[in-house]
């Protein structure tokens, strides 16, 4: 039997809204995808899962028809599941090790997870929870994956946790960041709530190391967890970097997403370009590349490698052909042409060659040539990566790498009572990856505040 | 929510605005400055902080009506719906009090948050002397807050109806041997001719740049300025600089980005229907 694939809102249509593309199955659908699990006795899957969901577990209910039973078996693991099913890169997890996948198409593994999500929200779904309050206060600081779900994991173990959070809104790169298409703002705000309604609090518009220190923080909690992730755009060091018309990817998604440029009633203003250059090839450059193809302008990517180094989720690449992004592969920008008003009006660029040699990201290591062109465009987006932002305790004690991270072994930091984990820790990755730490970080900080850990 | 509890005219276009935000308050200092938010999908507009009561909580801002935004926060009586700070970093002058002779140079709206600054002065037991350039008479904001925290107040207006006629940069020229640092807040363009004229006779010059920004924290890179050769970030790195390192003019180019936007969308919400394209907005 073949995967079942999950329906998709138009391409031709989507292009020019801002409506989720990928639709999720049905119930039968689901079944029917269900049905296709081996249910393994030895389940590779679960241990290309961060977080070890028990996944022939919940796709076995989902089999019978309990979907109850379905959502239940995934929150003992998970507290962000119609995140993830969304927005994981299954392709290099959990479906990369199932057995099915050897031989023809993996289990639609994140469709499913979406699909027992979906239905806990649309069937208002509420999992009954035994919390013991143990009166330990910690603090966790940003709002992100890995934030939320320490928290979760803290407060099921009895804790009294409070997330700050800078921006107005909480959730991180969940909310500024993804666009609305990918993963529905309504969607984000309704796992929050989950959190919120088990006793996490959440205080929003606090930036710690500047509203409030470390140190103070220190003497209101019995410990802390920095989950502040890795927020500064990287920019590039060329000529005219400084042109207006040059955008950090961050930027351009924090108007849409957070503030809404979209929307009719937004106040955020936004230039909608006739031509735009997106530069990268992770899911950031797709994120911002499909926003503006949708707000009007016509989109390229341009990536240094080809297209099979693309880091980017394969069904964001799949659905941006599908929209009509153009795709420019072994080309570097080199300076950035600007007109009298020092605005942008095209890109000149390097050709590379891709080399034998592998990096440590396992692709293939490109070189530059001798070789120049320019393209027209009145727009850049740089999508190269971000920094972490070290705000909150660059006037602490806490210690860091060579390469700015913090330092932790686990999710330790050199200060005994405060914790780190995700991209803070690791640079940026994937909102997965941030969850399982800041799962382990609750387990870590549950040992060392003395707790019992009954999981 | 914050509460306001006052949102007055200082000038036609002028506000003083007092909120309560205990939190920002606590940690604040001279030199940082705020982002505050109207309603949920309102822009976040940064504001440079103009006093603090740390026992009331209740933080000071004064803001111009430049466009949407502003014009919907003059209107907002009850609350804000967030404010966000302290951000950005102390004023550098708190890292030159060494220096004997200290003058400000405040143009327009950019006086207000020279006052937390020279009050910080003040009870410090240091007077500075301060230039202030407005347009008019009727454009004077603050002017008993200065005479009361400096030693000498040279005001300045373009059309001689209060003061000396005359720029702050005619003024700055006449006095600026008398000094050993300036510290210069106001337009881009007076902040720009100020850091030239303190070069030019060598002295330190300090300015505060406010450009467009989002989050304040370091995120959007909107923000971003040439200083030294090297991009940096006005809302983490900032927004104090030392102004002989400044690229004013990409400082400059970098302004109209949004500016026409705003202030088309500023038109129409005052003039309604009627807006006639004034502004260079061109009819189809």
């Amino acid at each position: 039997m073949k995967k079942t694939e999950m329906r998709l809102q138009d391409a031709a249509i989507r292009q020019t809204n801002f409506k989720e593309v990928s639709l999720g199955y049905t119930k039968e659908e689901a079944i029917r995808e269900a049905t296709r699990c081996l249910n393994c006795k030895n389940p590779m899957c679960i241990k290309g899962c961060p977080v070890n969901i028990m996944i022939p577990k919940f796709i076995e209910c989902i089999k019978n028809g309990n979907m109850e039973e379905a959502i239940k078996i995934i929150n003992e693991s998970s507290s962000l599941p119609a995140v993830c099913g969304r927005v994981c890169p299954q392709e290099k997890q959990c479906e990369k090790y199932c057995v099915k996948g050897f031989k023809g198409d993996a289990i639609a593994i994140g469709a499913l997870e979406r699909f027992c999500a979906d239905w806990a929200i649309e069937n208002n779904y509420e999992s009954k929870v035994n919390i013991i309050d143990n009166n330990k206060r910690i603090a966790i600081i940003g709002s992100g994956p890995s934030g939320l779900s320490c928290a979760y994991e803290l407060r099921m173990l009895g804790y009294d946790v409070t997330i700050y959070e800078a921006l107005h809104k909480a959730g991180g790169v969940l909310t500024y960041g993804i666009p609305e298409f990918r993963l529905p703002k309504s969607i984000v705000q309704k796992e929050i709530e989950e959190i919120q309604n088990i006793g996490v609090k959440i205080i929003t518009n606090v930036v710690v190391g500047k509203s409030i220190s470390i140190d103070e923080l220190k003497e209101k909690y019995d410990a802390i967890y920095l989950a502040t992730g890795a927020g500064l755009p990287k920019l590039m060091d060329i000529k005219n970097i400084n042109a207006n018309g040059v955008y950090s990817a961050n930027e351009i998604l924090t108007r849409v997403n957070l503030m809404g440029a979209y929307k009719k009633e937004s106040k955020t203003p936004i230039k909608i370009p006739k031509q735009v250059y997106v530069i990268g090839g992770g899911n950031v450059a797709f994120d911002a590349a499909r926003v503006m193809k949708r707000l009007g302008s016509s989109v390229t990517i341009m990536y240094h490698r080809s297209e099979v180094e693309l880091p980017a989720r394969r069904d964001e690449i799949k659905h941006a052909l599908e929209e009509n992004i153009n795709m420019e592969f072994l080309k570097n920008p080199k300076e950035i042409l600007v007109d009298d008003d020092y605005s942008v009006k095209g890109l000149k660029y390097v050709n590379m060659v891709l080399l034998d040699e592998i990096d440590s990201s396992n692709r293939r290591c490109v070189k530059e040539t001798d070789s120049y062109d320019t393209v027209e465009c009145d727009m850049i987006i740089l999508a190269i990566g971000t920094n972490i932002n070290d705000l909150a305790f660059k006037d602490s004690m806490i210690k860091t790498t060579d390469r700015g991270l913090i330092q932790v072994e686990g999710t330790h930091t050199s200060d005994e009572s405060v914790f780190a984990g995700g991209d803070n820790t690791t640079g940026a990755a994937t909102v997965i990856l941030a969850c399982g730490a800041g799962v382990r970080a609750a387990k870590e900080i549950d040992e060392y505040l003395g707790g019992k850990n009954e999981k | 929510m914050y509460r306001i509890l006052k949102n007055i005219n200082l000038t036609d276009s002028i506000y003083l605005l007092e909120v309560l935000a205990p939190l920002v308050v606590a940690n604040a200092m001279p030199g940082e400055f705020v982002i505050v938010m109207t309603h949920e999908d309102s822009e976040r507009i940064p504001l440079t902080i103009v006093d603090y009561n740390k026992d009331t909580g209740v933080l000071t801002l004064v803001y111009q009506v430049v466009g949407e935004s502003t014009l919907e926060l003059s209107y907002e009586k009850d609350e804000l719906f967030s404010v966000v700070g302290p951000l950005g970093n102390k004023a550098l002058i708190l890292d030159n009090l060494d220096k004997e002779k200290i003058l400000f140079v405040g143009g327009g709206v950019g006086i207000a948050p020279i006052i937390p600054q020279v009050r910080y002065l003040f009870n410090e037991g240091i007077k500075a002397d301060c230039i202030y350039g407005t347009k008019t008479k009727d454009s004077v904001i603050l002017e008993s807050e200065l005479v009361s925290l400096v030693d000498n107040l040279f005001i300045m207006t373009d059309d001689g109806s209060y003061g000396e006629k005359g720029f702050v940069t005619d003024k700055l020229d006449k006095i600026v041997d008398d000094y050993d640092i300036i510290v210069a807040i106001g337009p881009v363009i007076m902040m720009k001719y100020v850091s030239e004229i303190a070069v030019k006779h060598n002295k330190k010059i300090i300015v505060s740049m406010n450009p467009i920004m989002i989050d304040g924290t370091g995120m959007c890179g909107a923000c971003r300025l040439m200083i030294d050769g090297k991009v940096k970030f006005a809302c983490v790195d900032g927004p104090e600089f030392y102004g002989e390192k400044i690229d004013f003019d990409a400082a400059l180019n970098r302004m109209i980005i949004y500016k026409t936007e705003e202030g088309r969308r500023y038109l129409k919400m005052i003039e309604g229907d009627t807006h006639e394209g004034g502004c260079g907005h061109e009819k189809n």
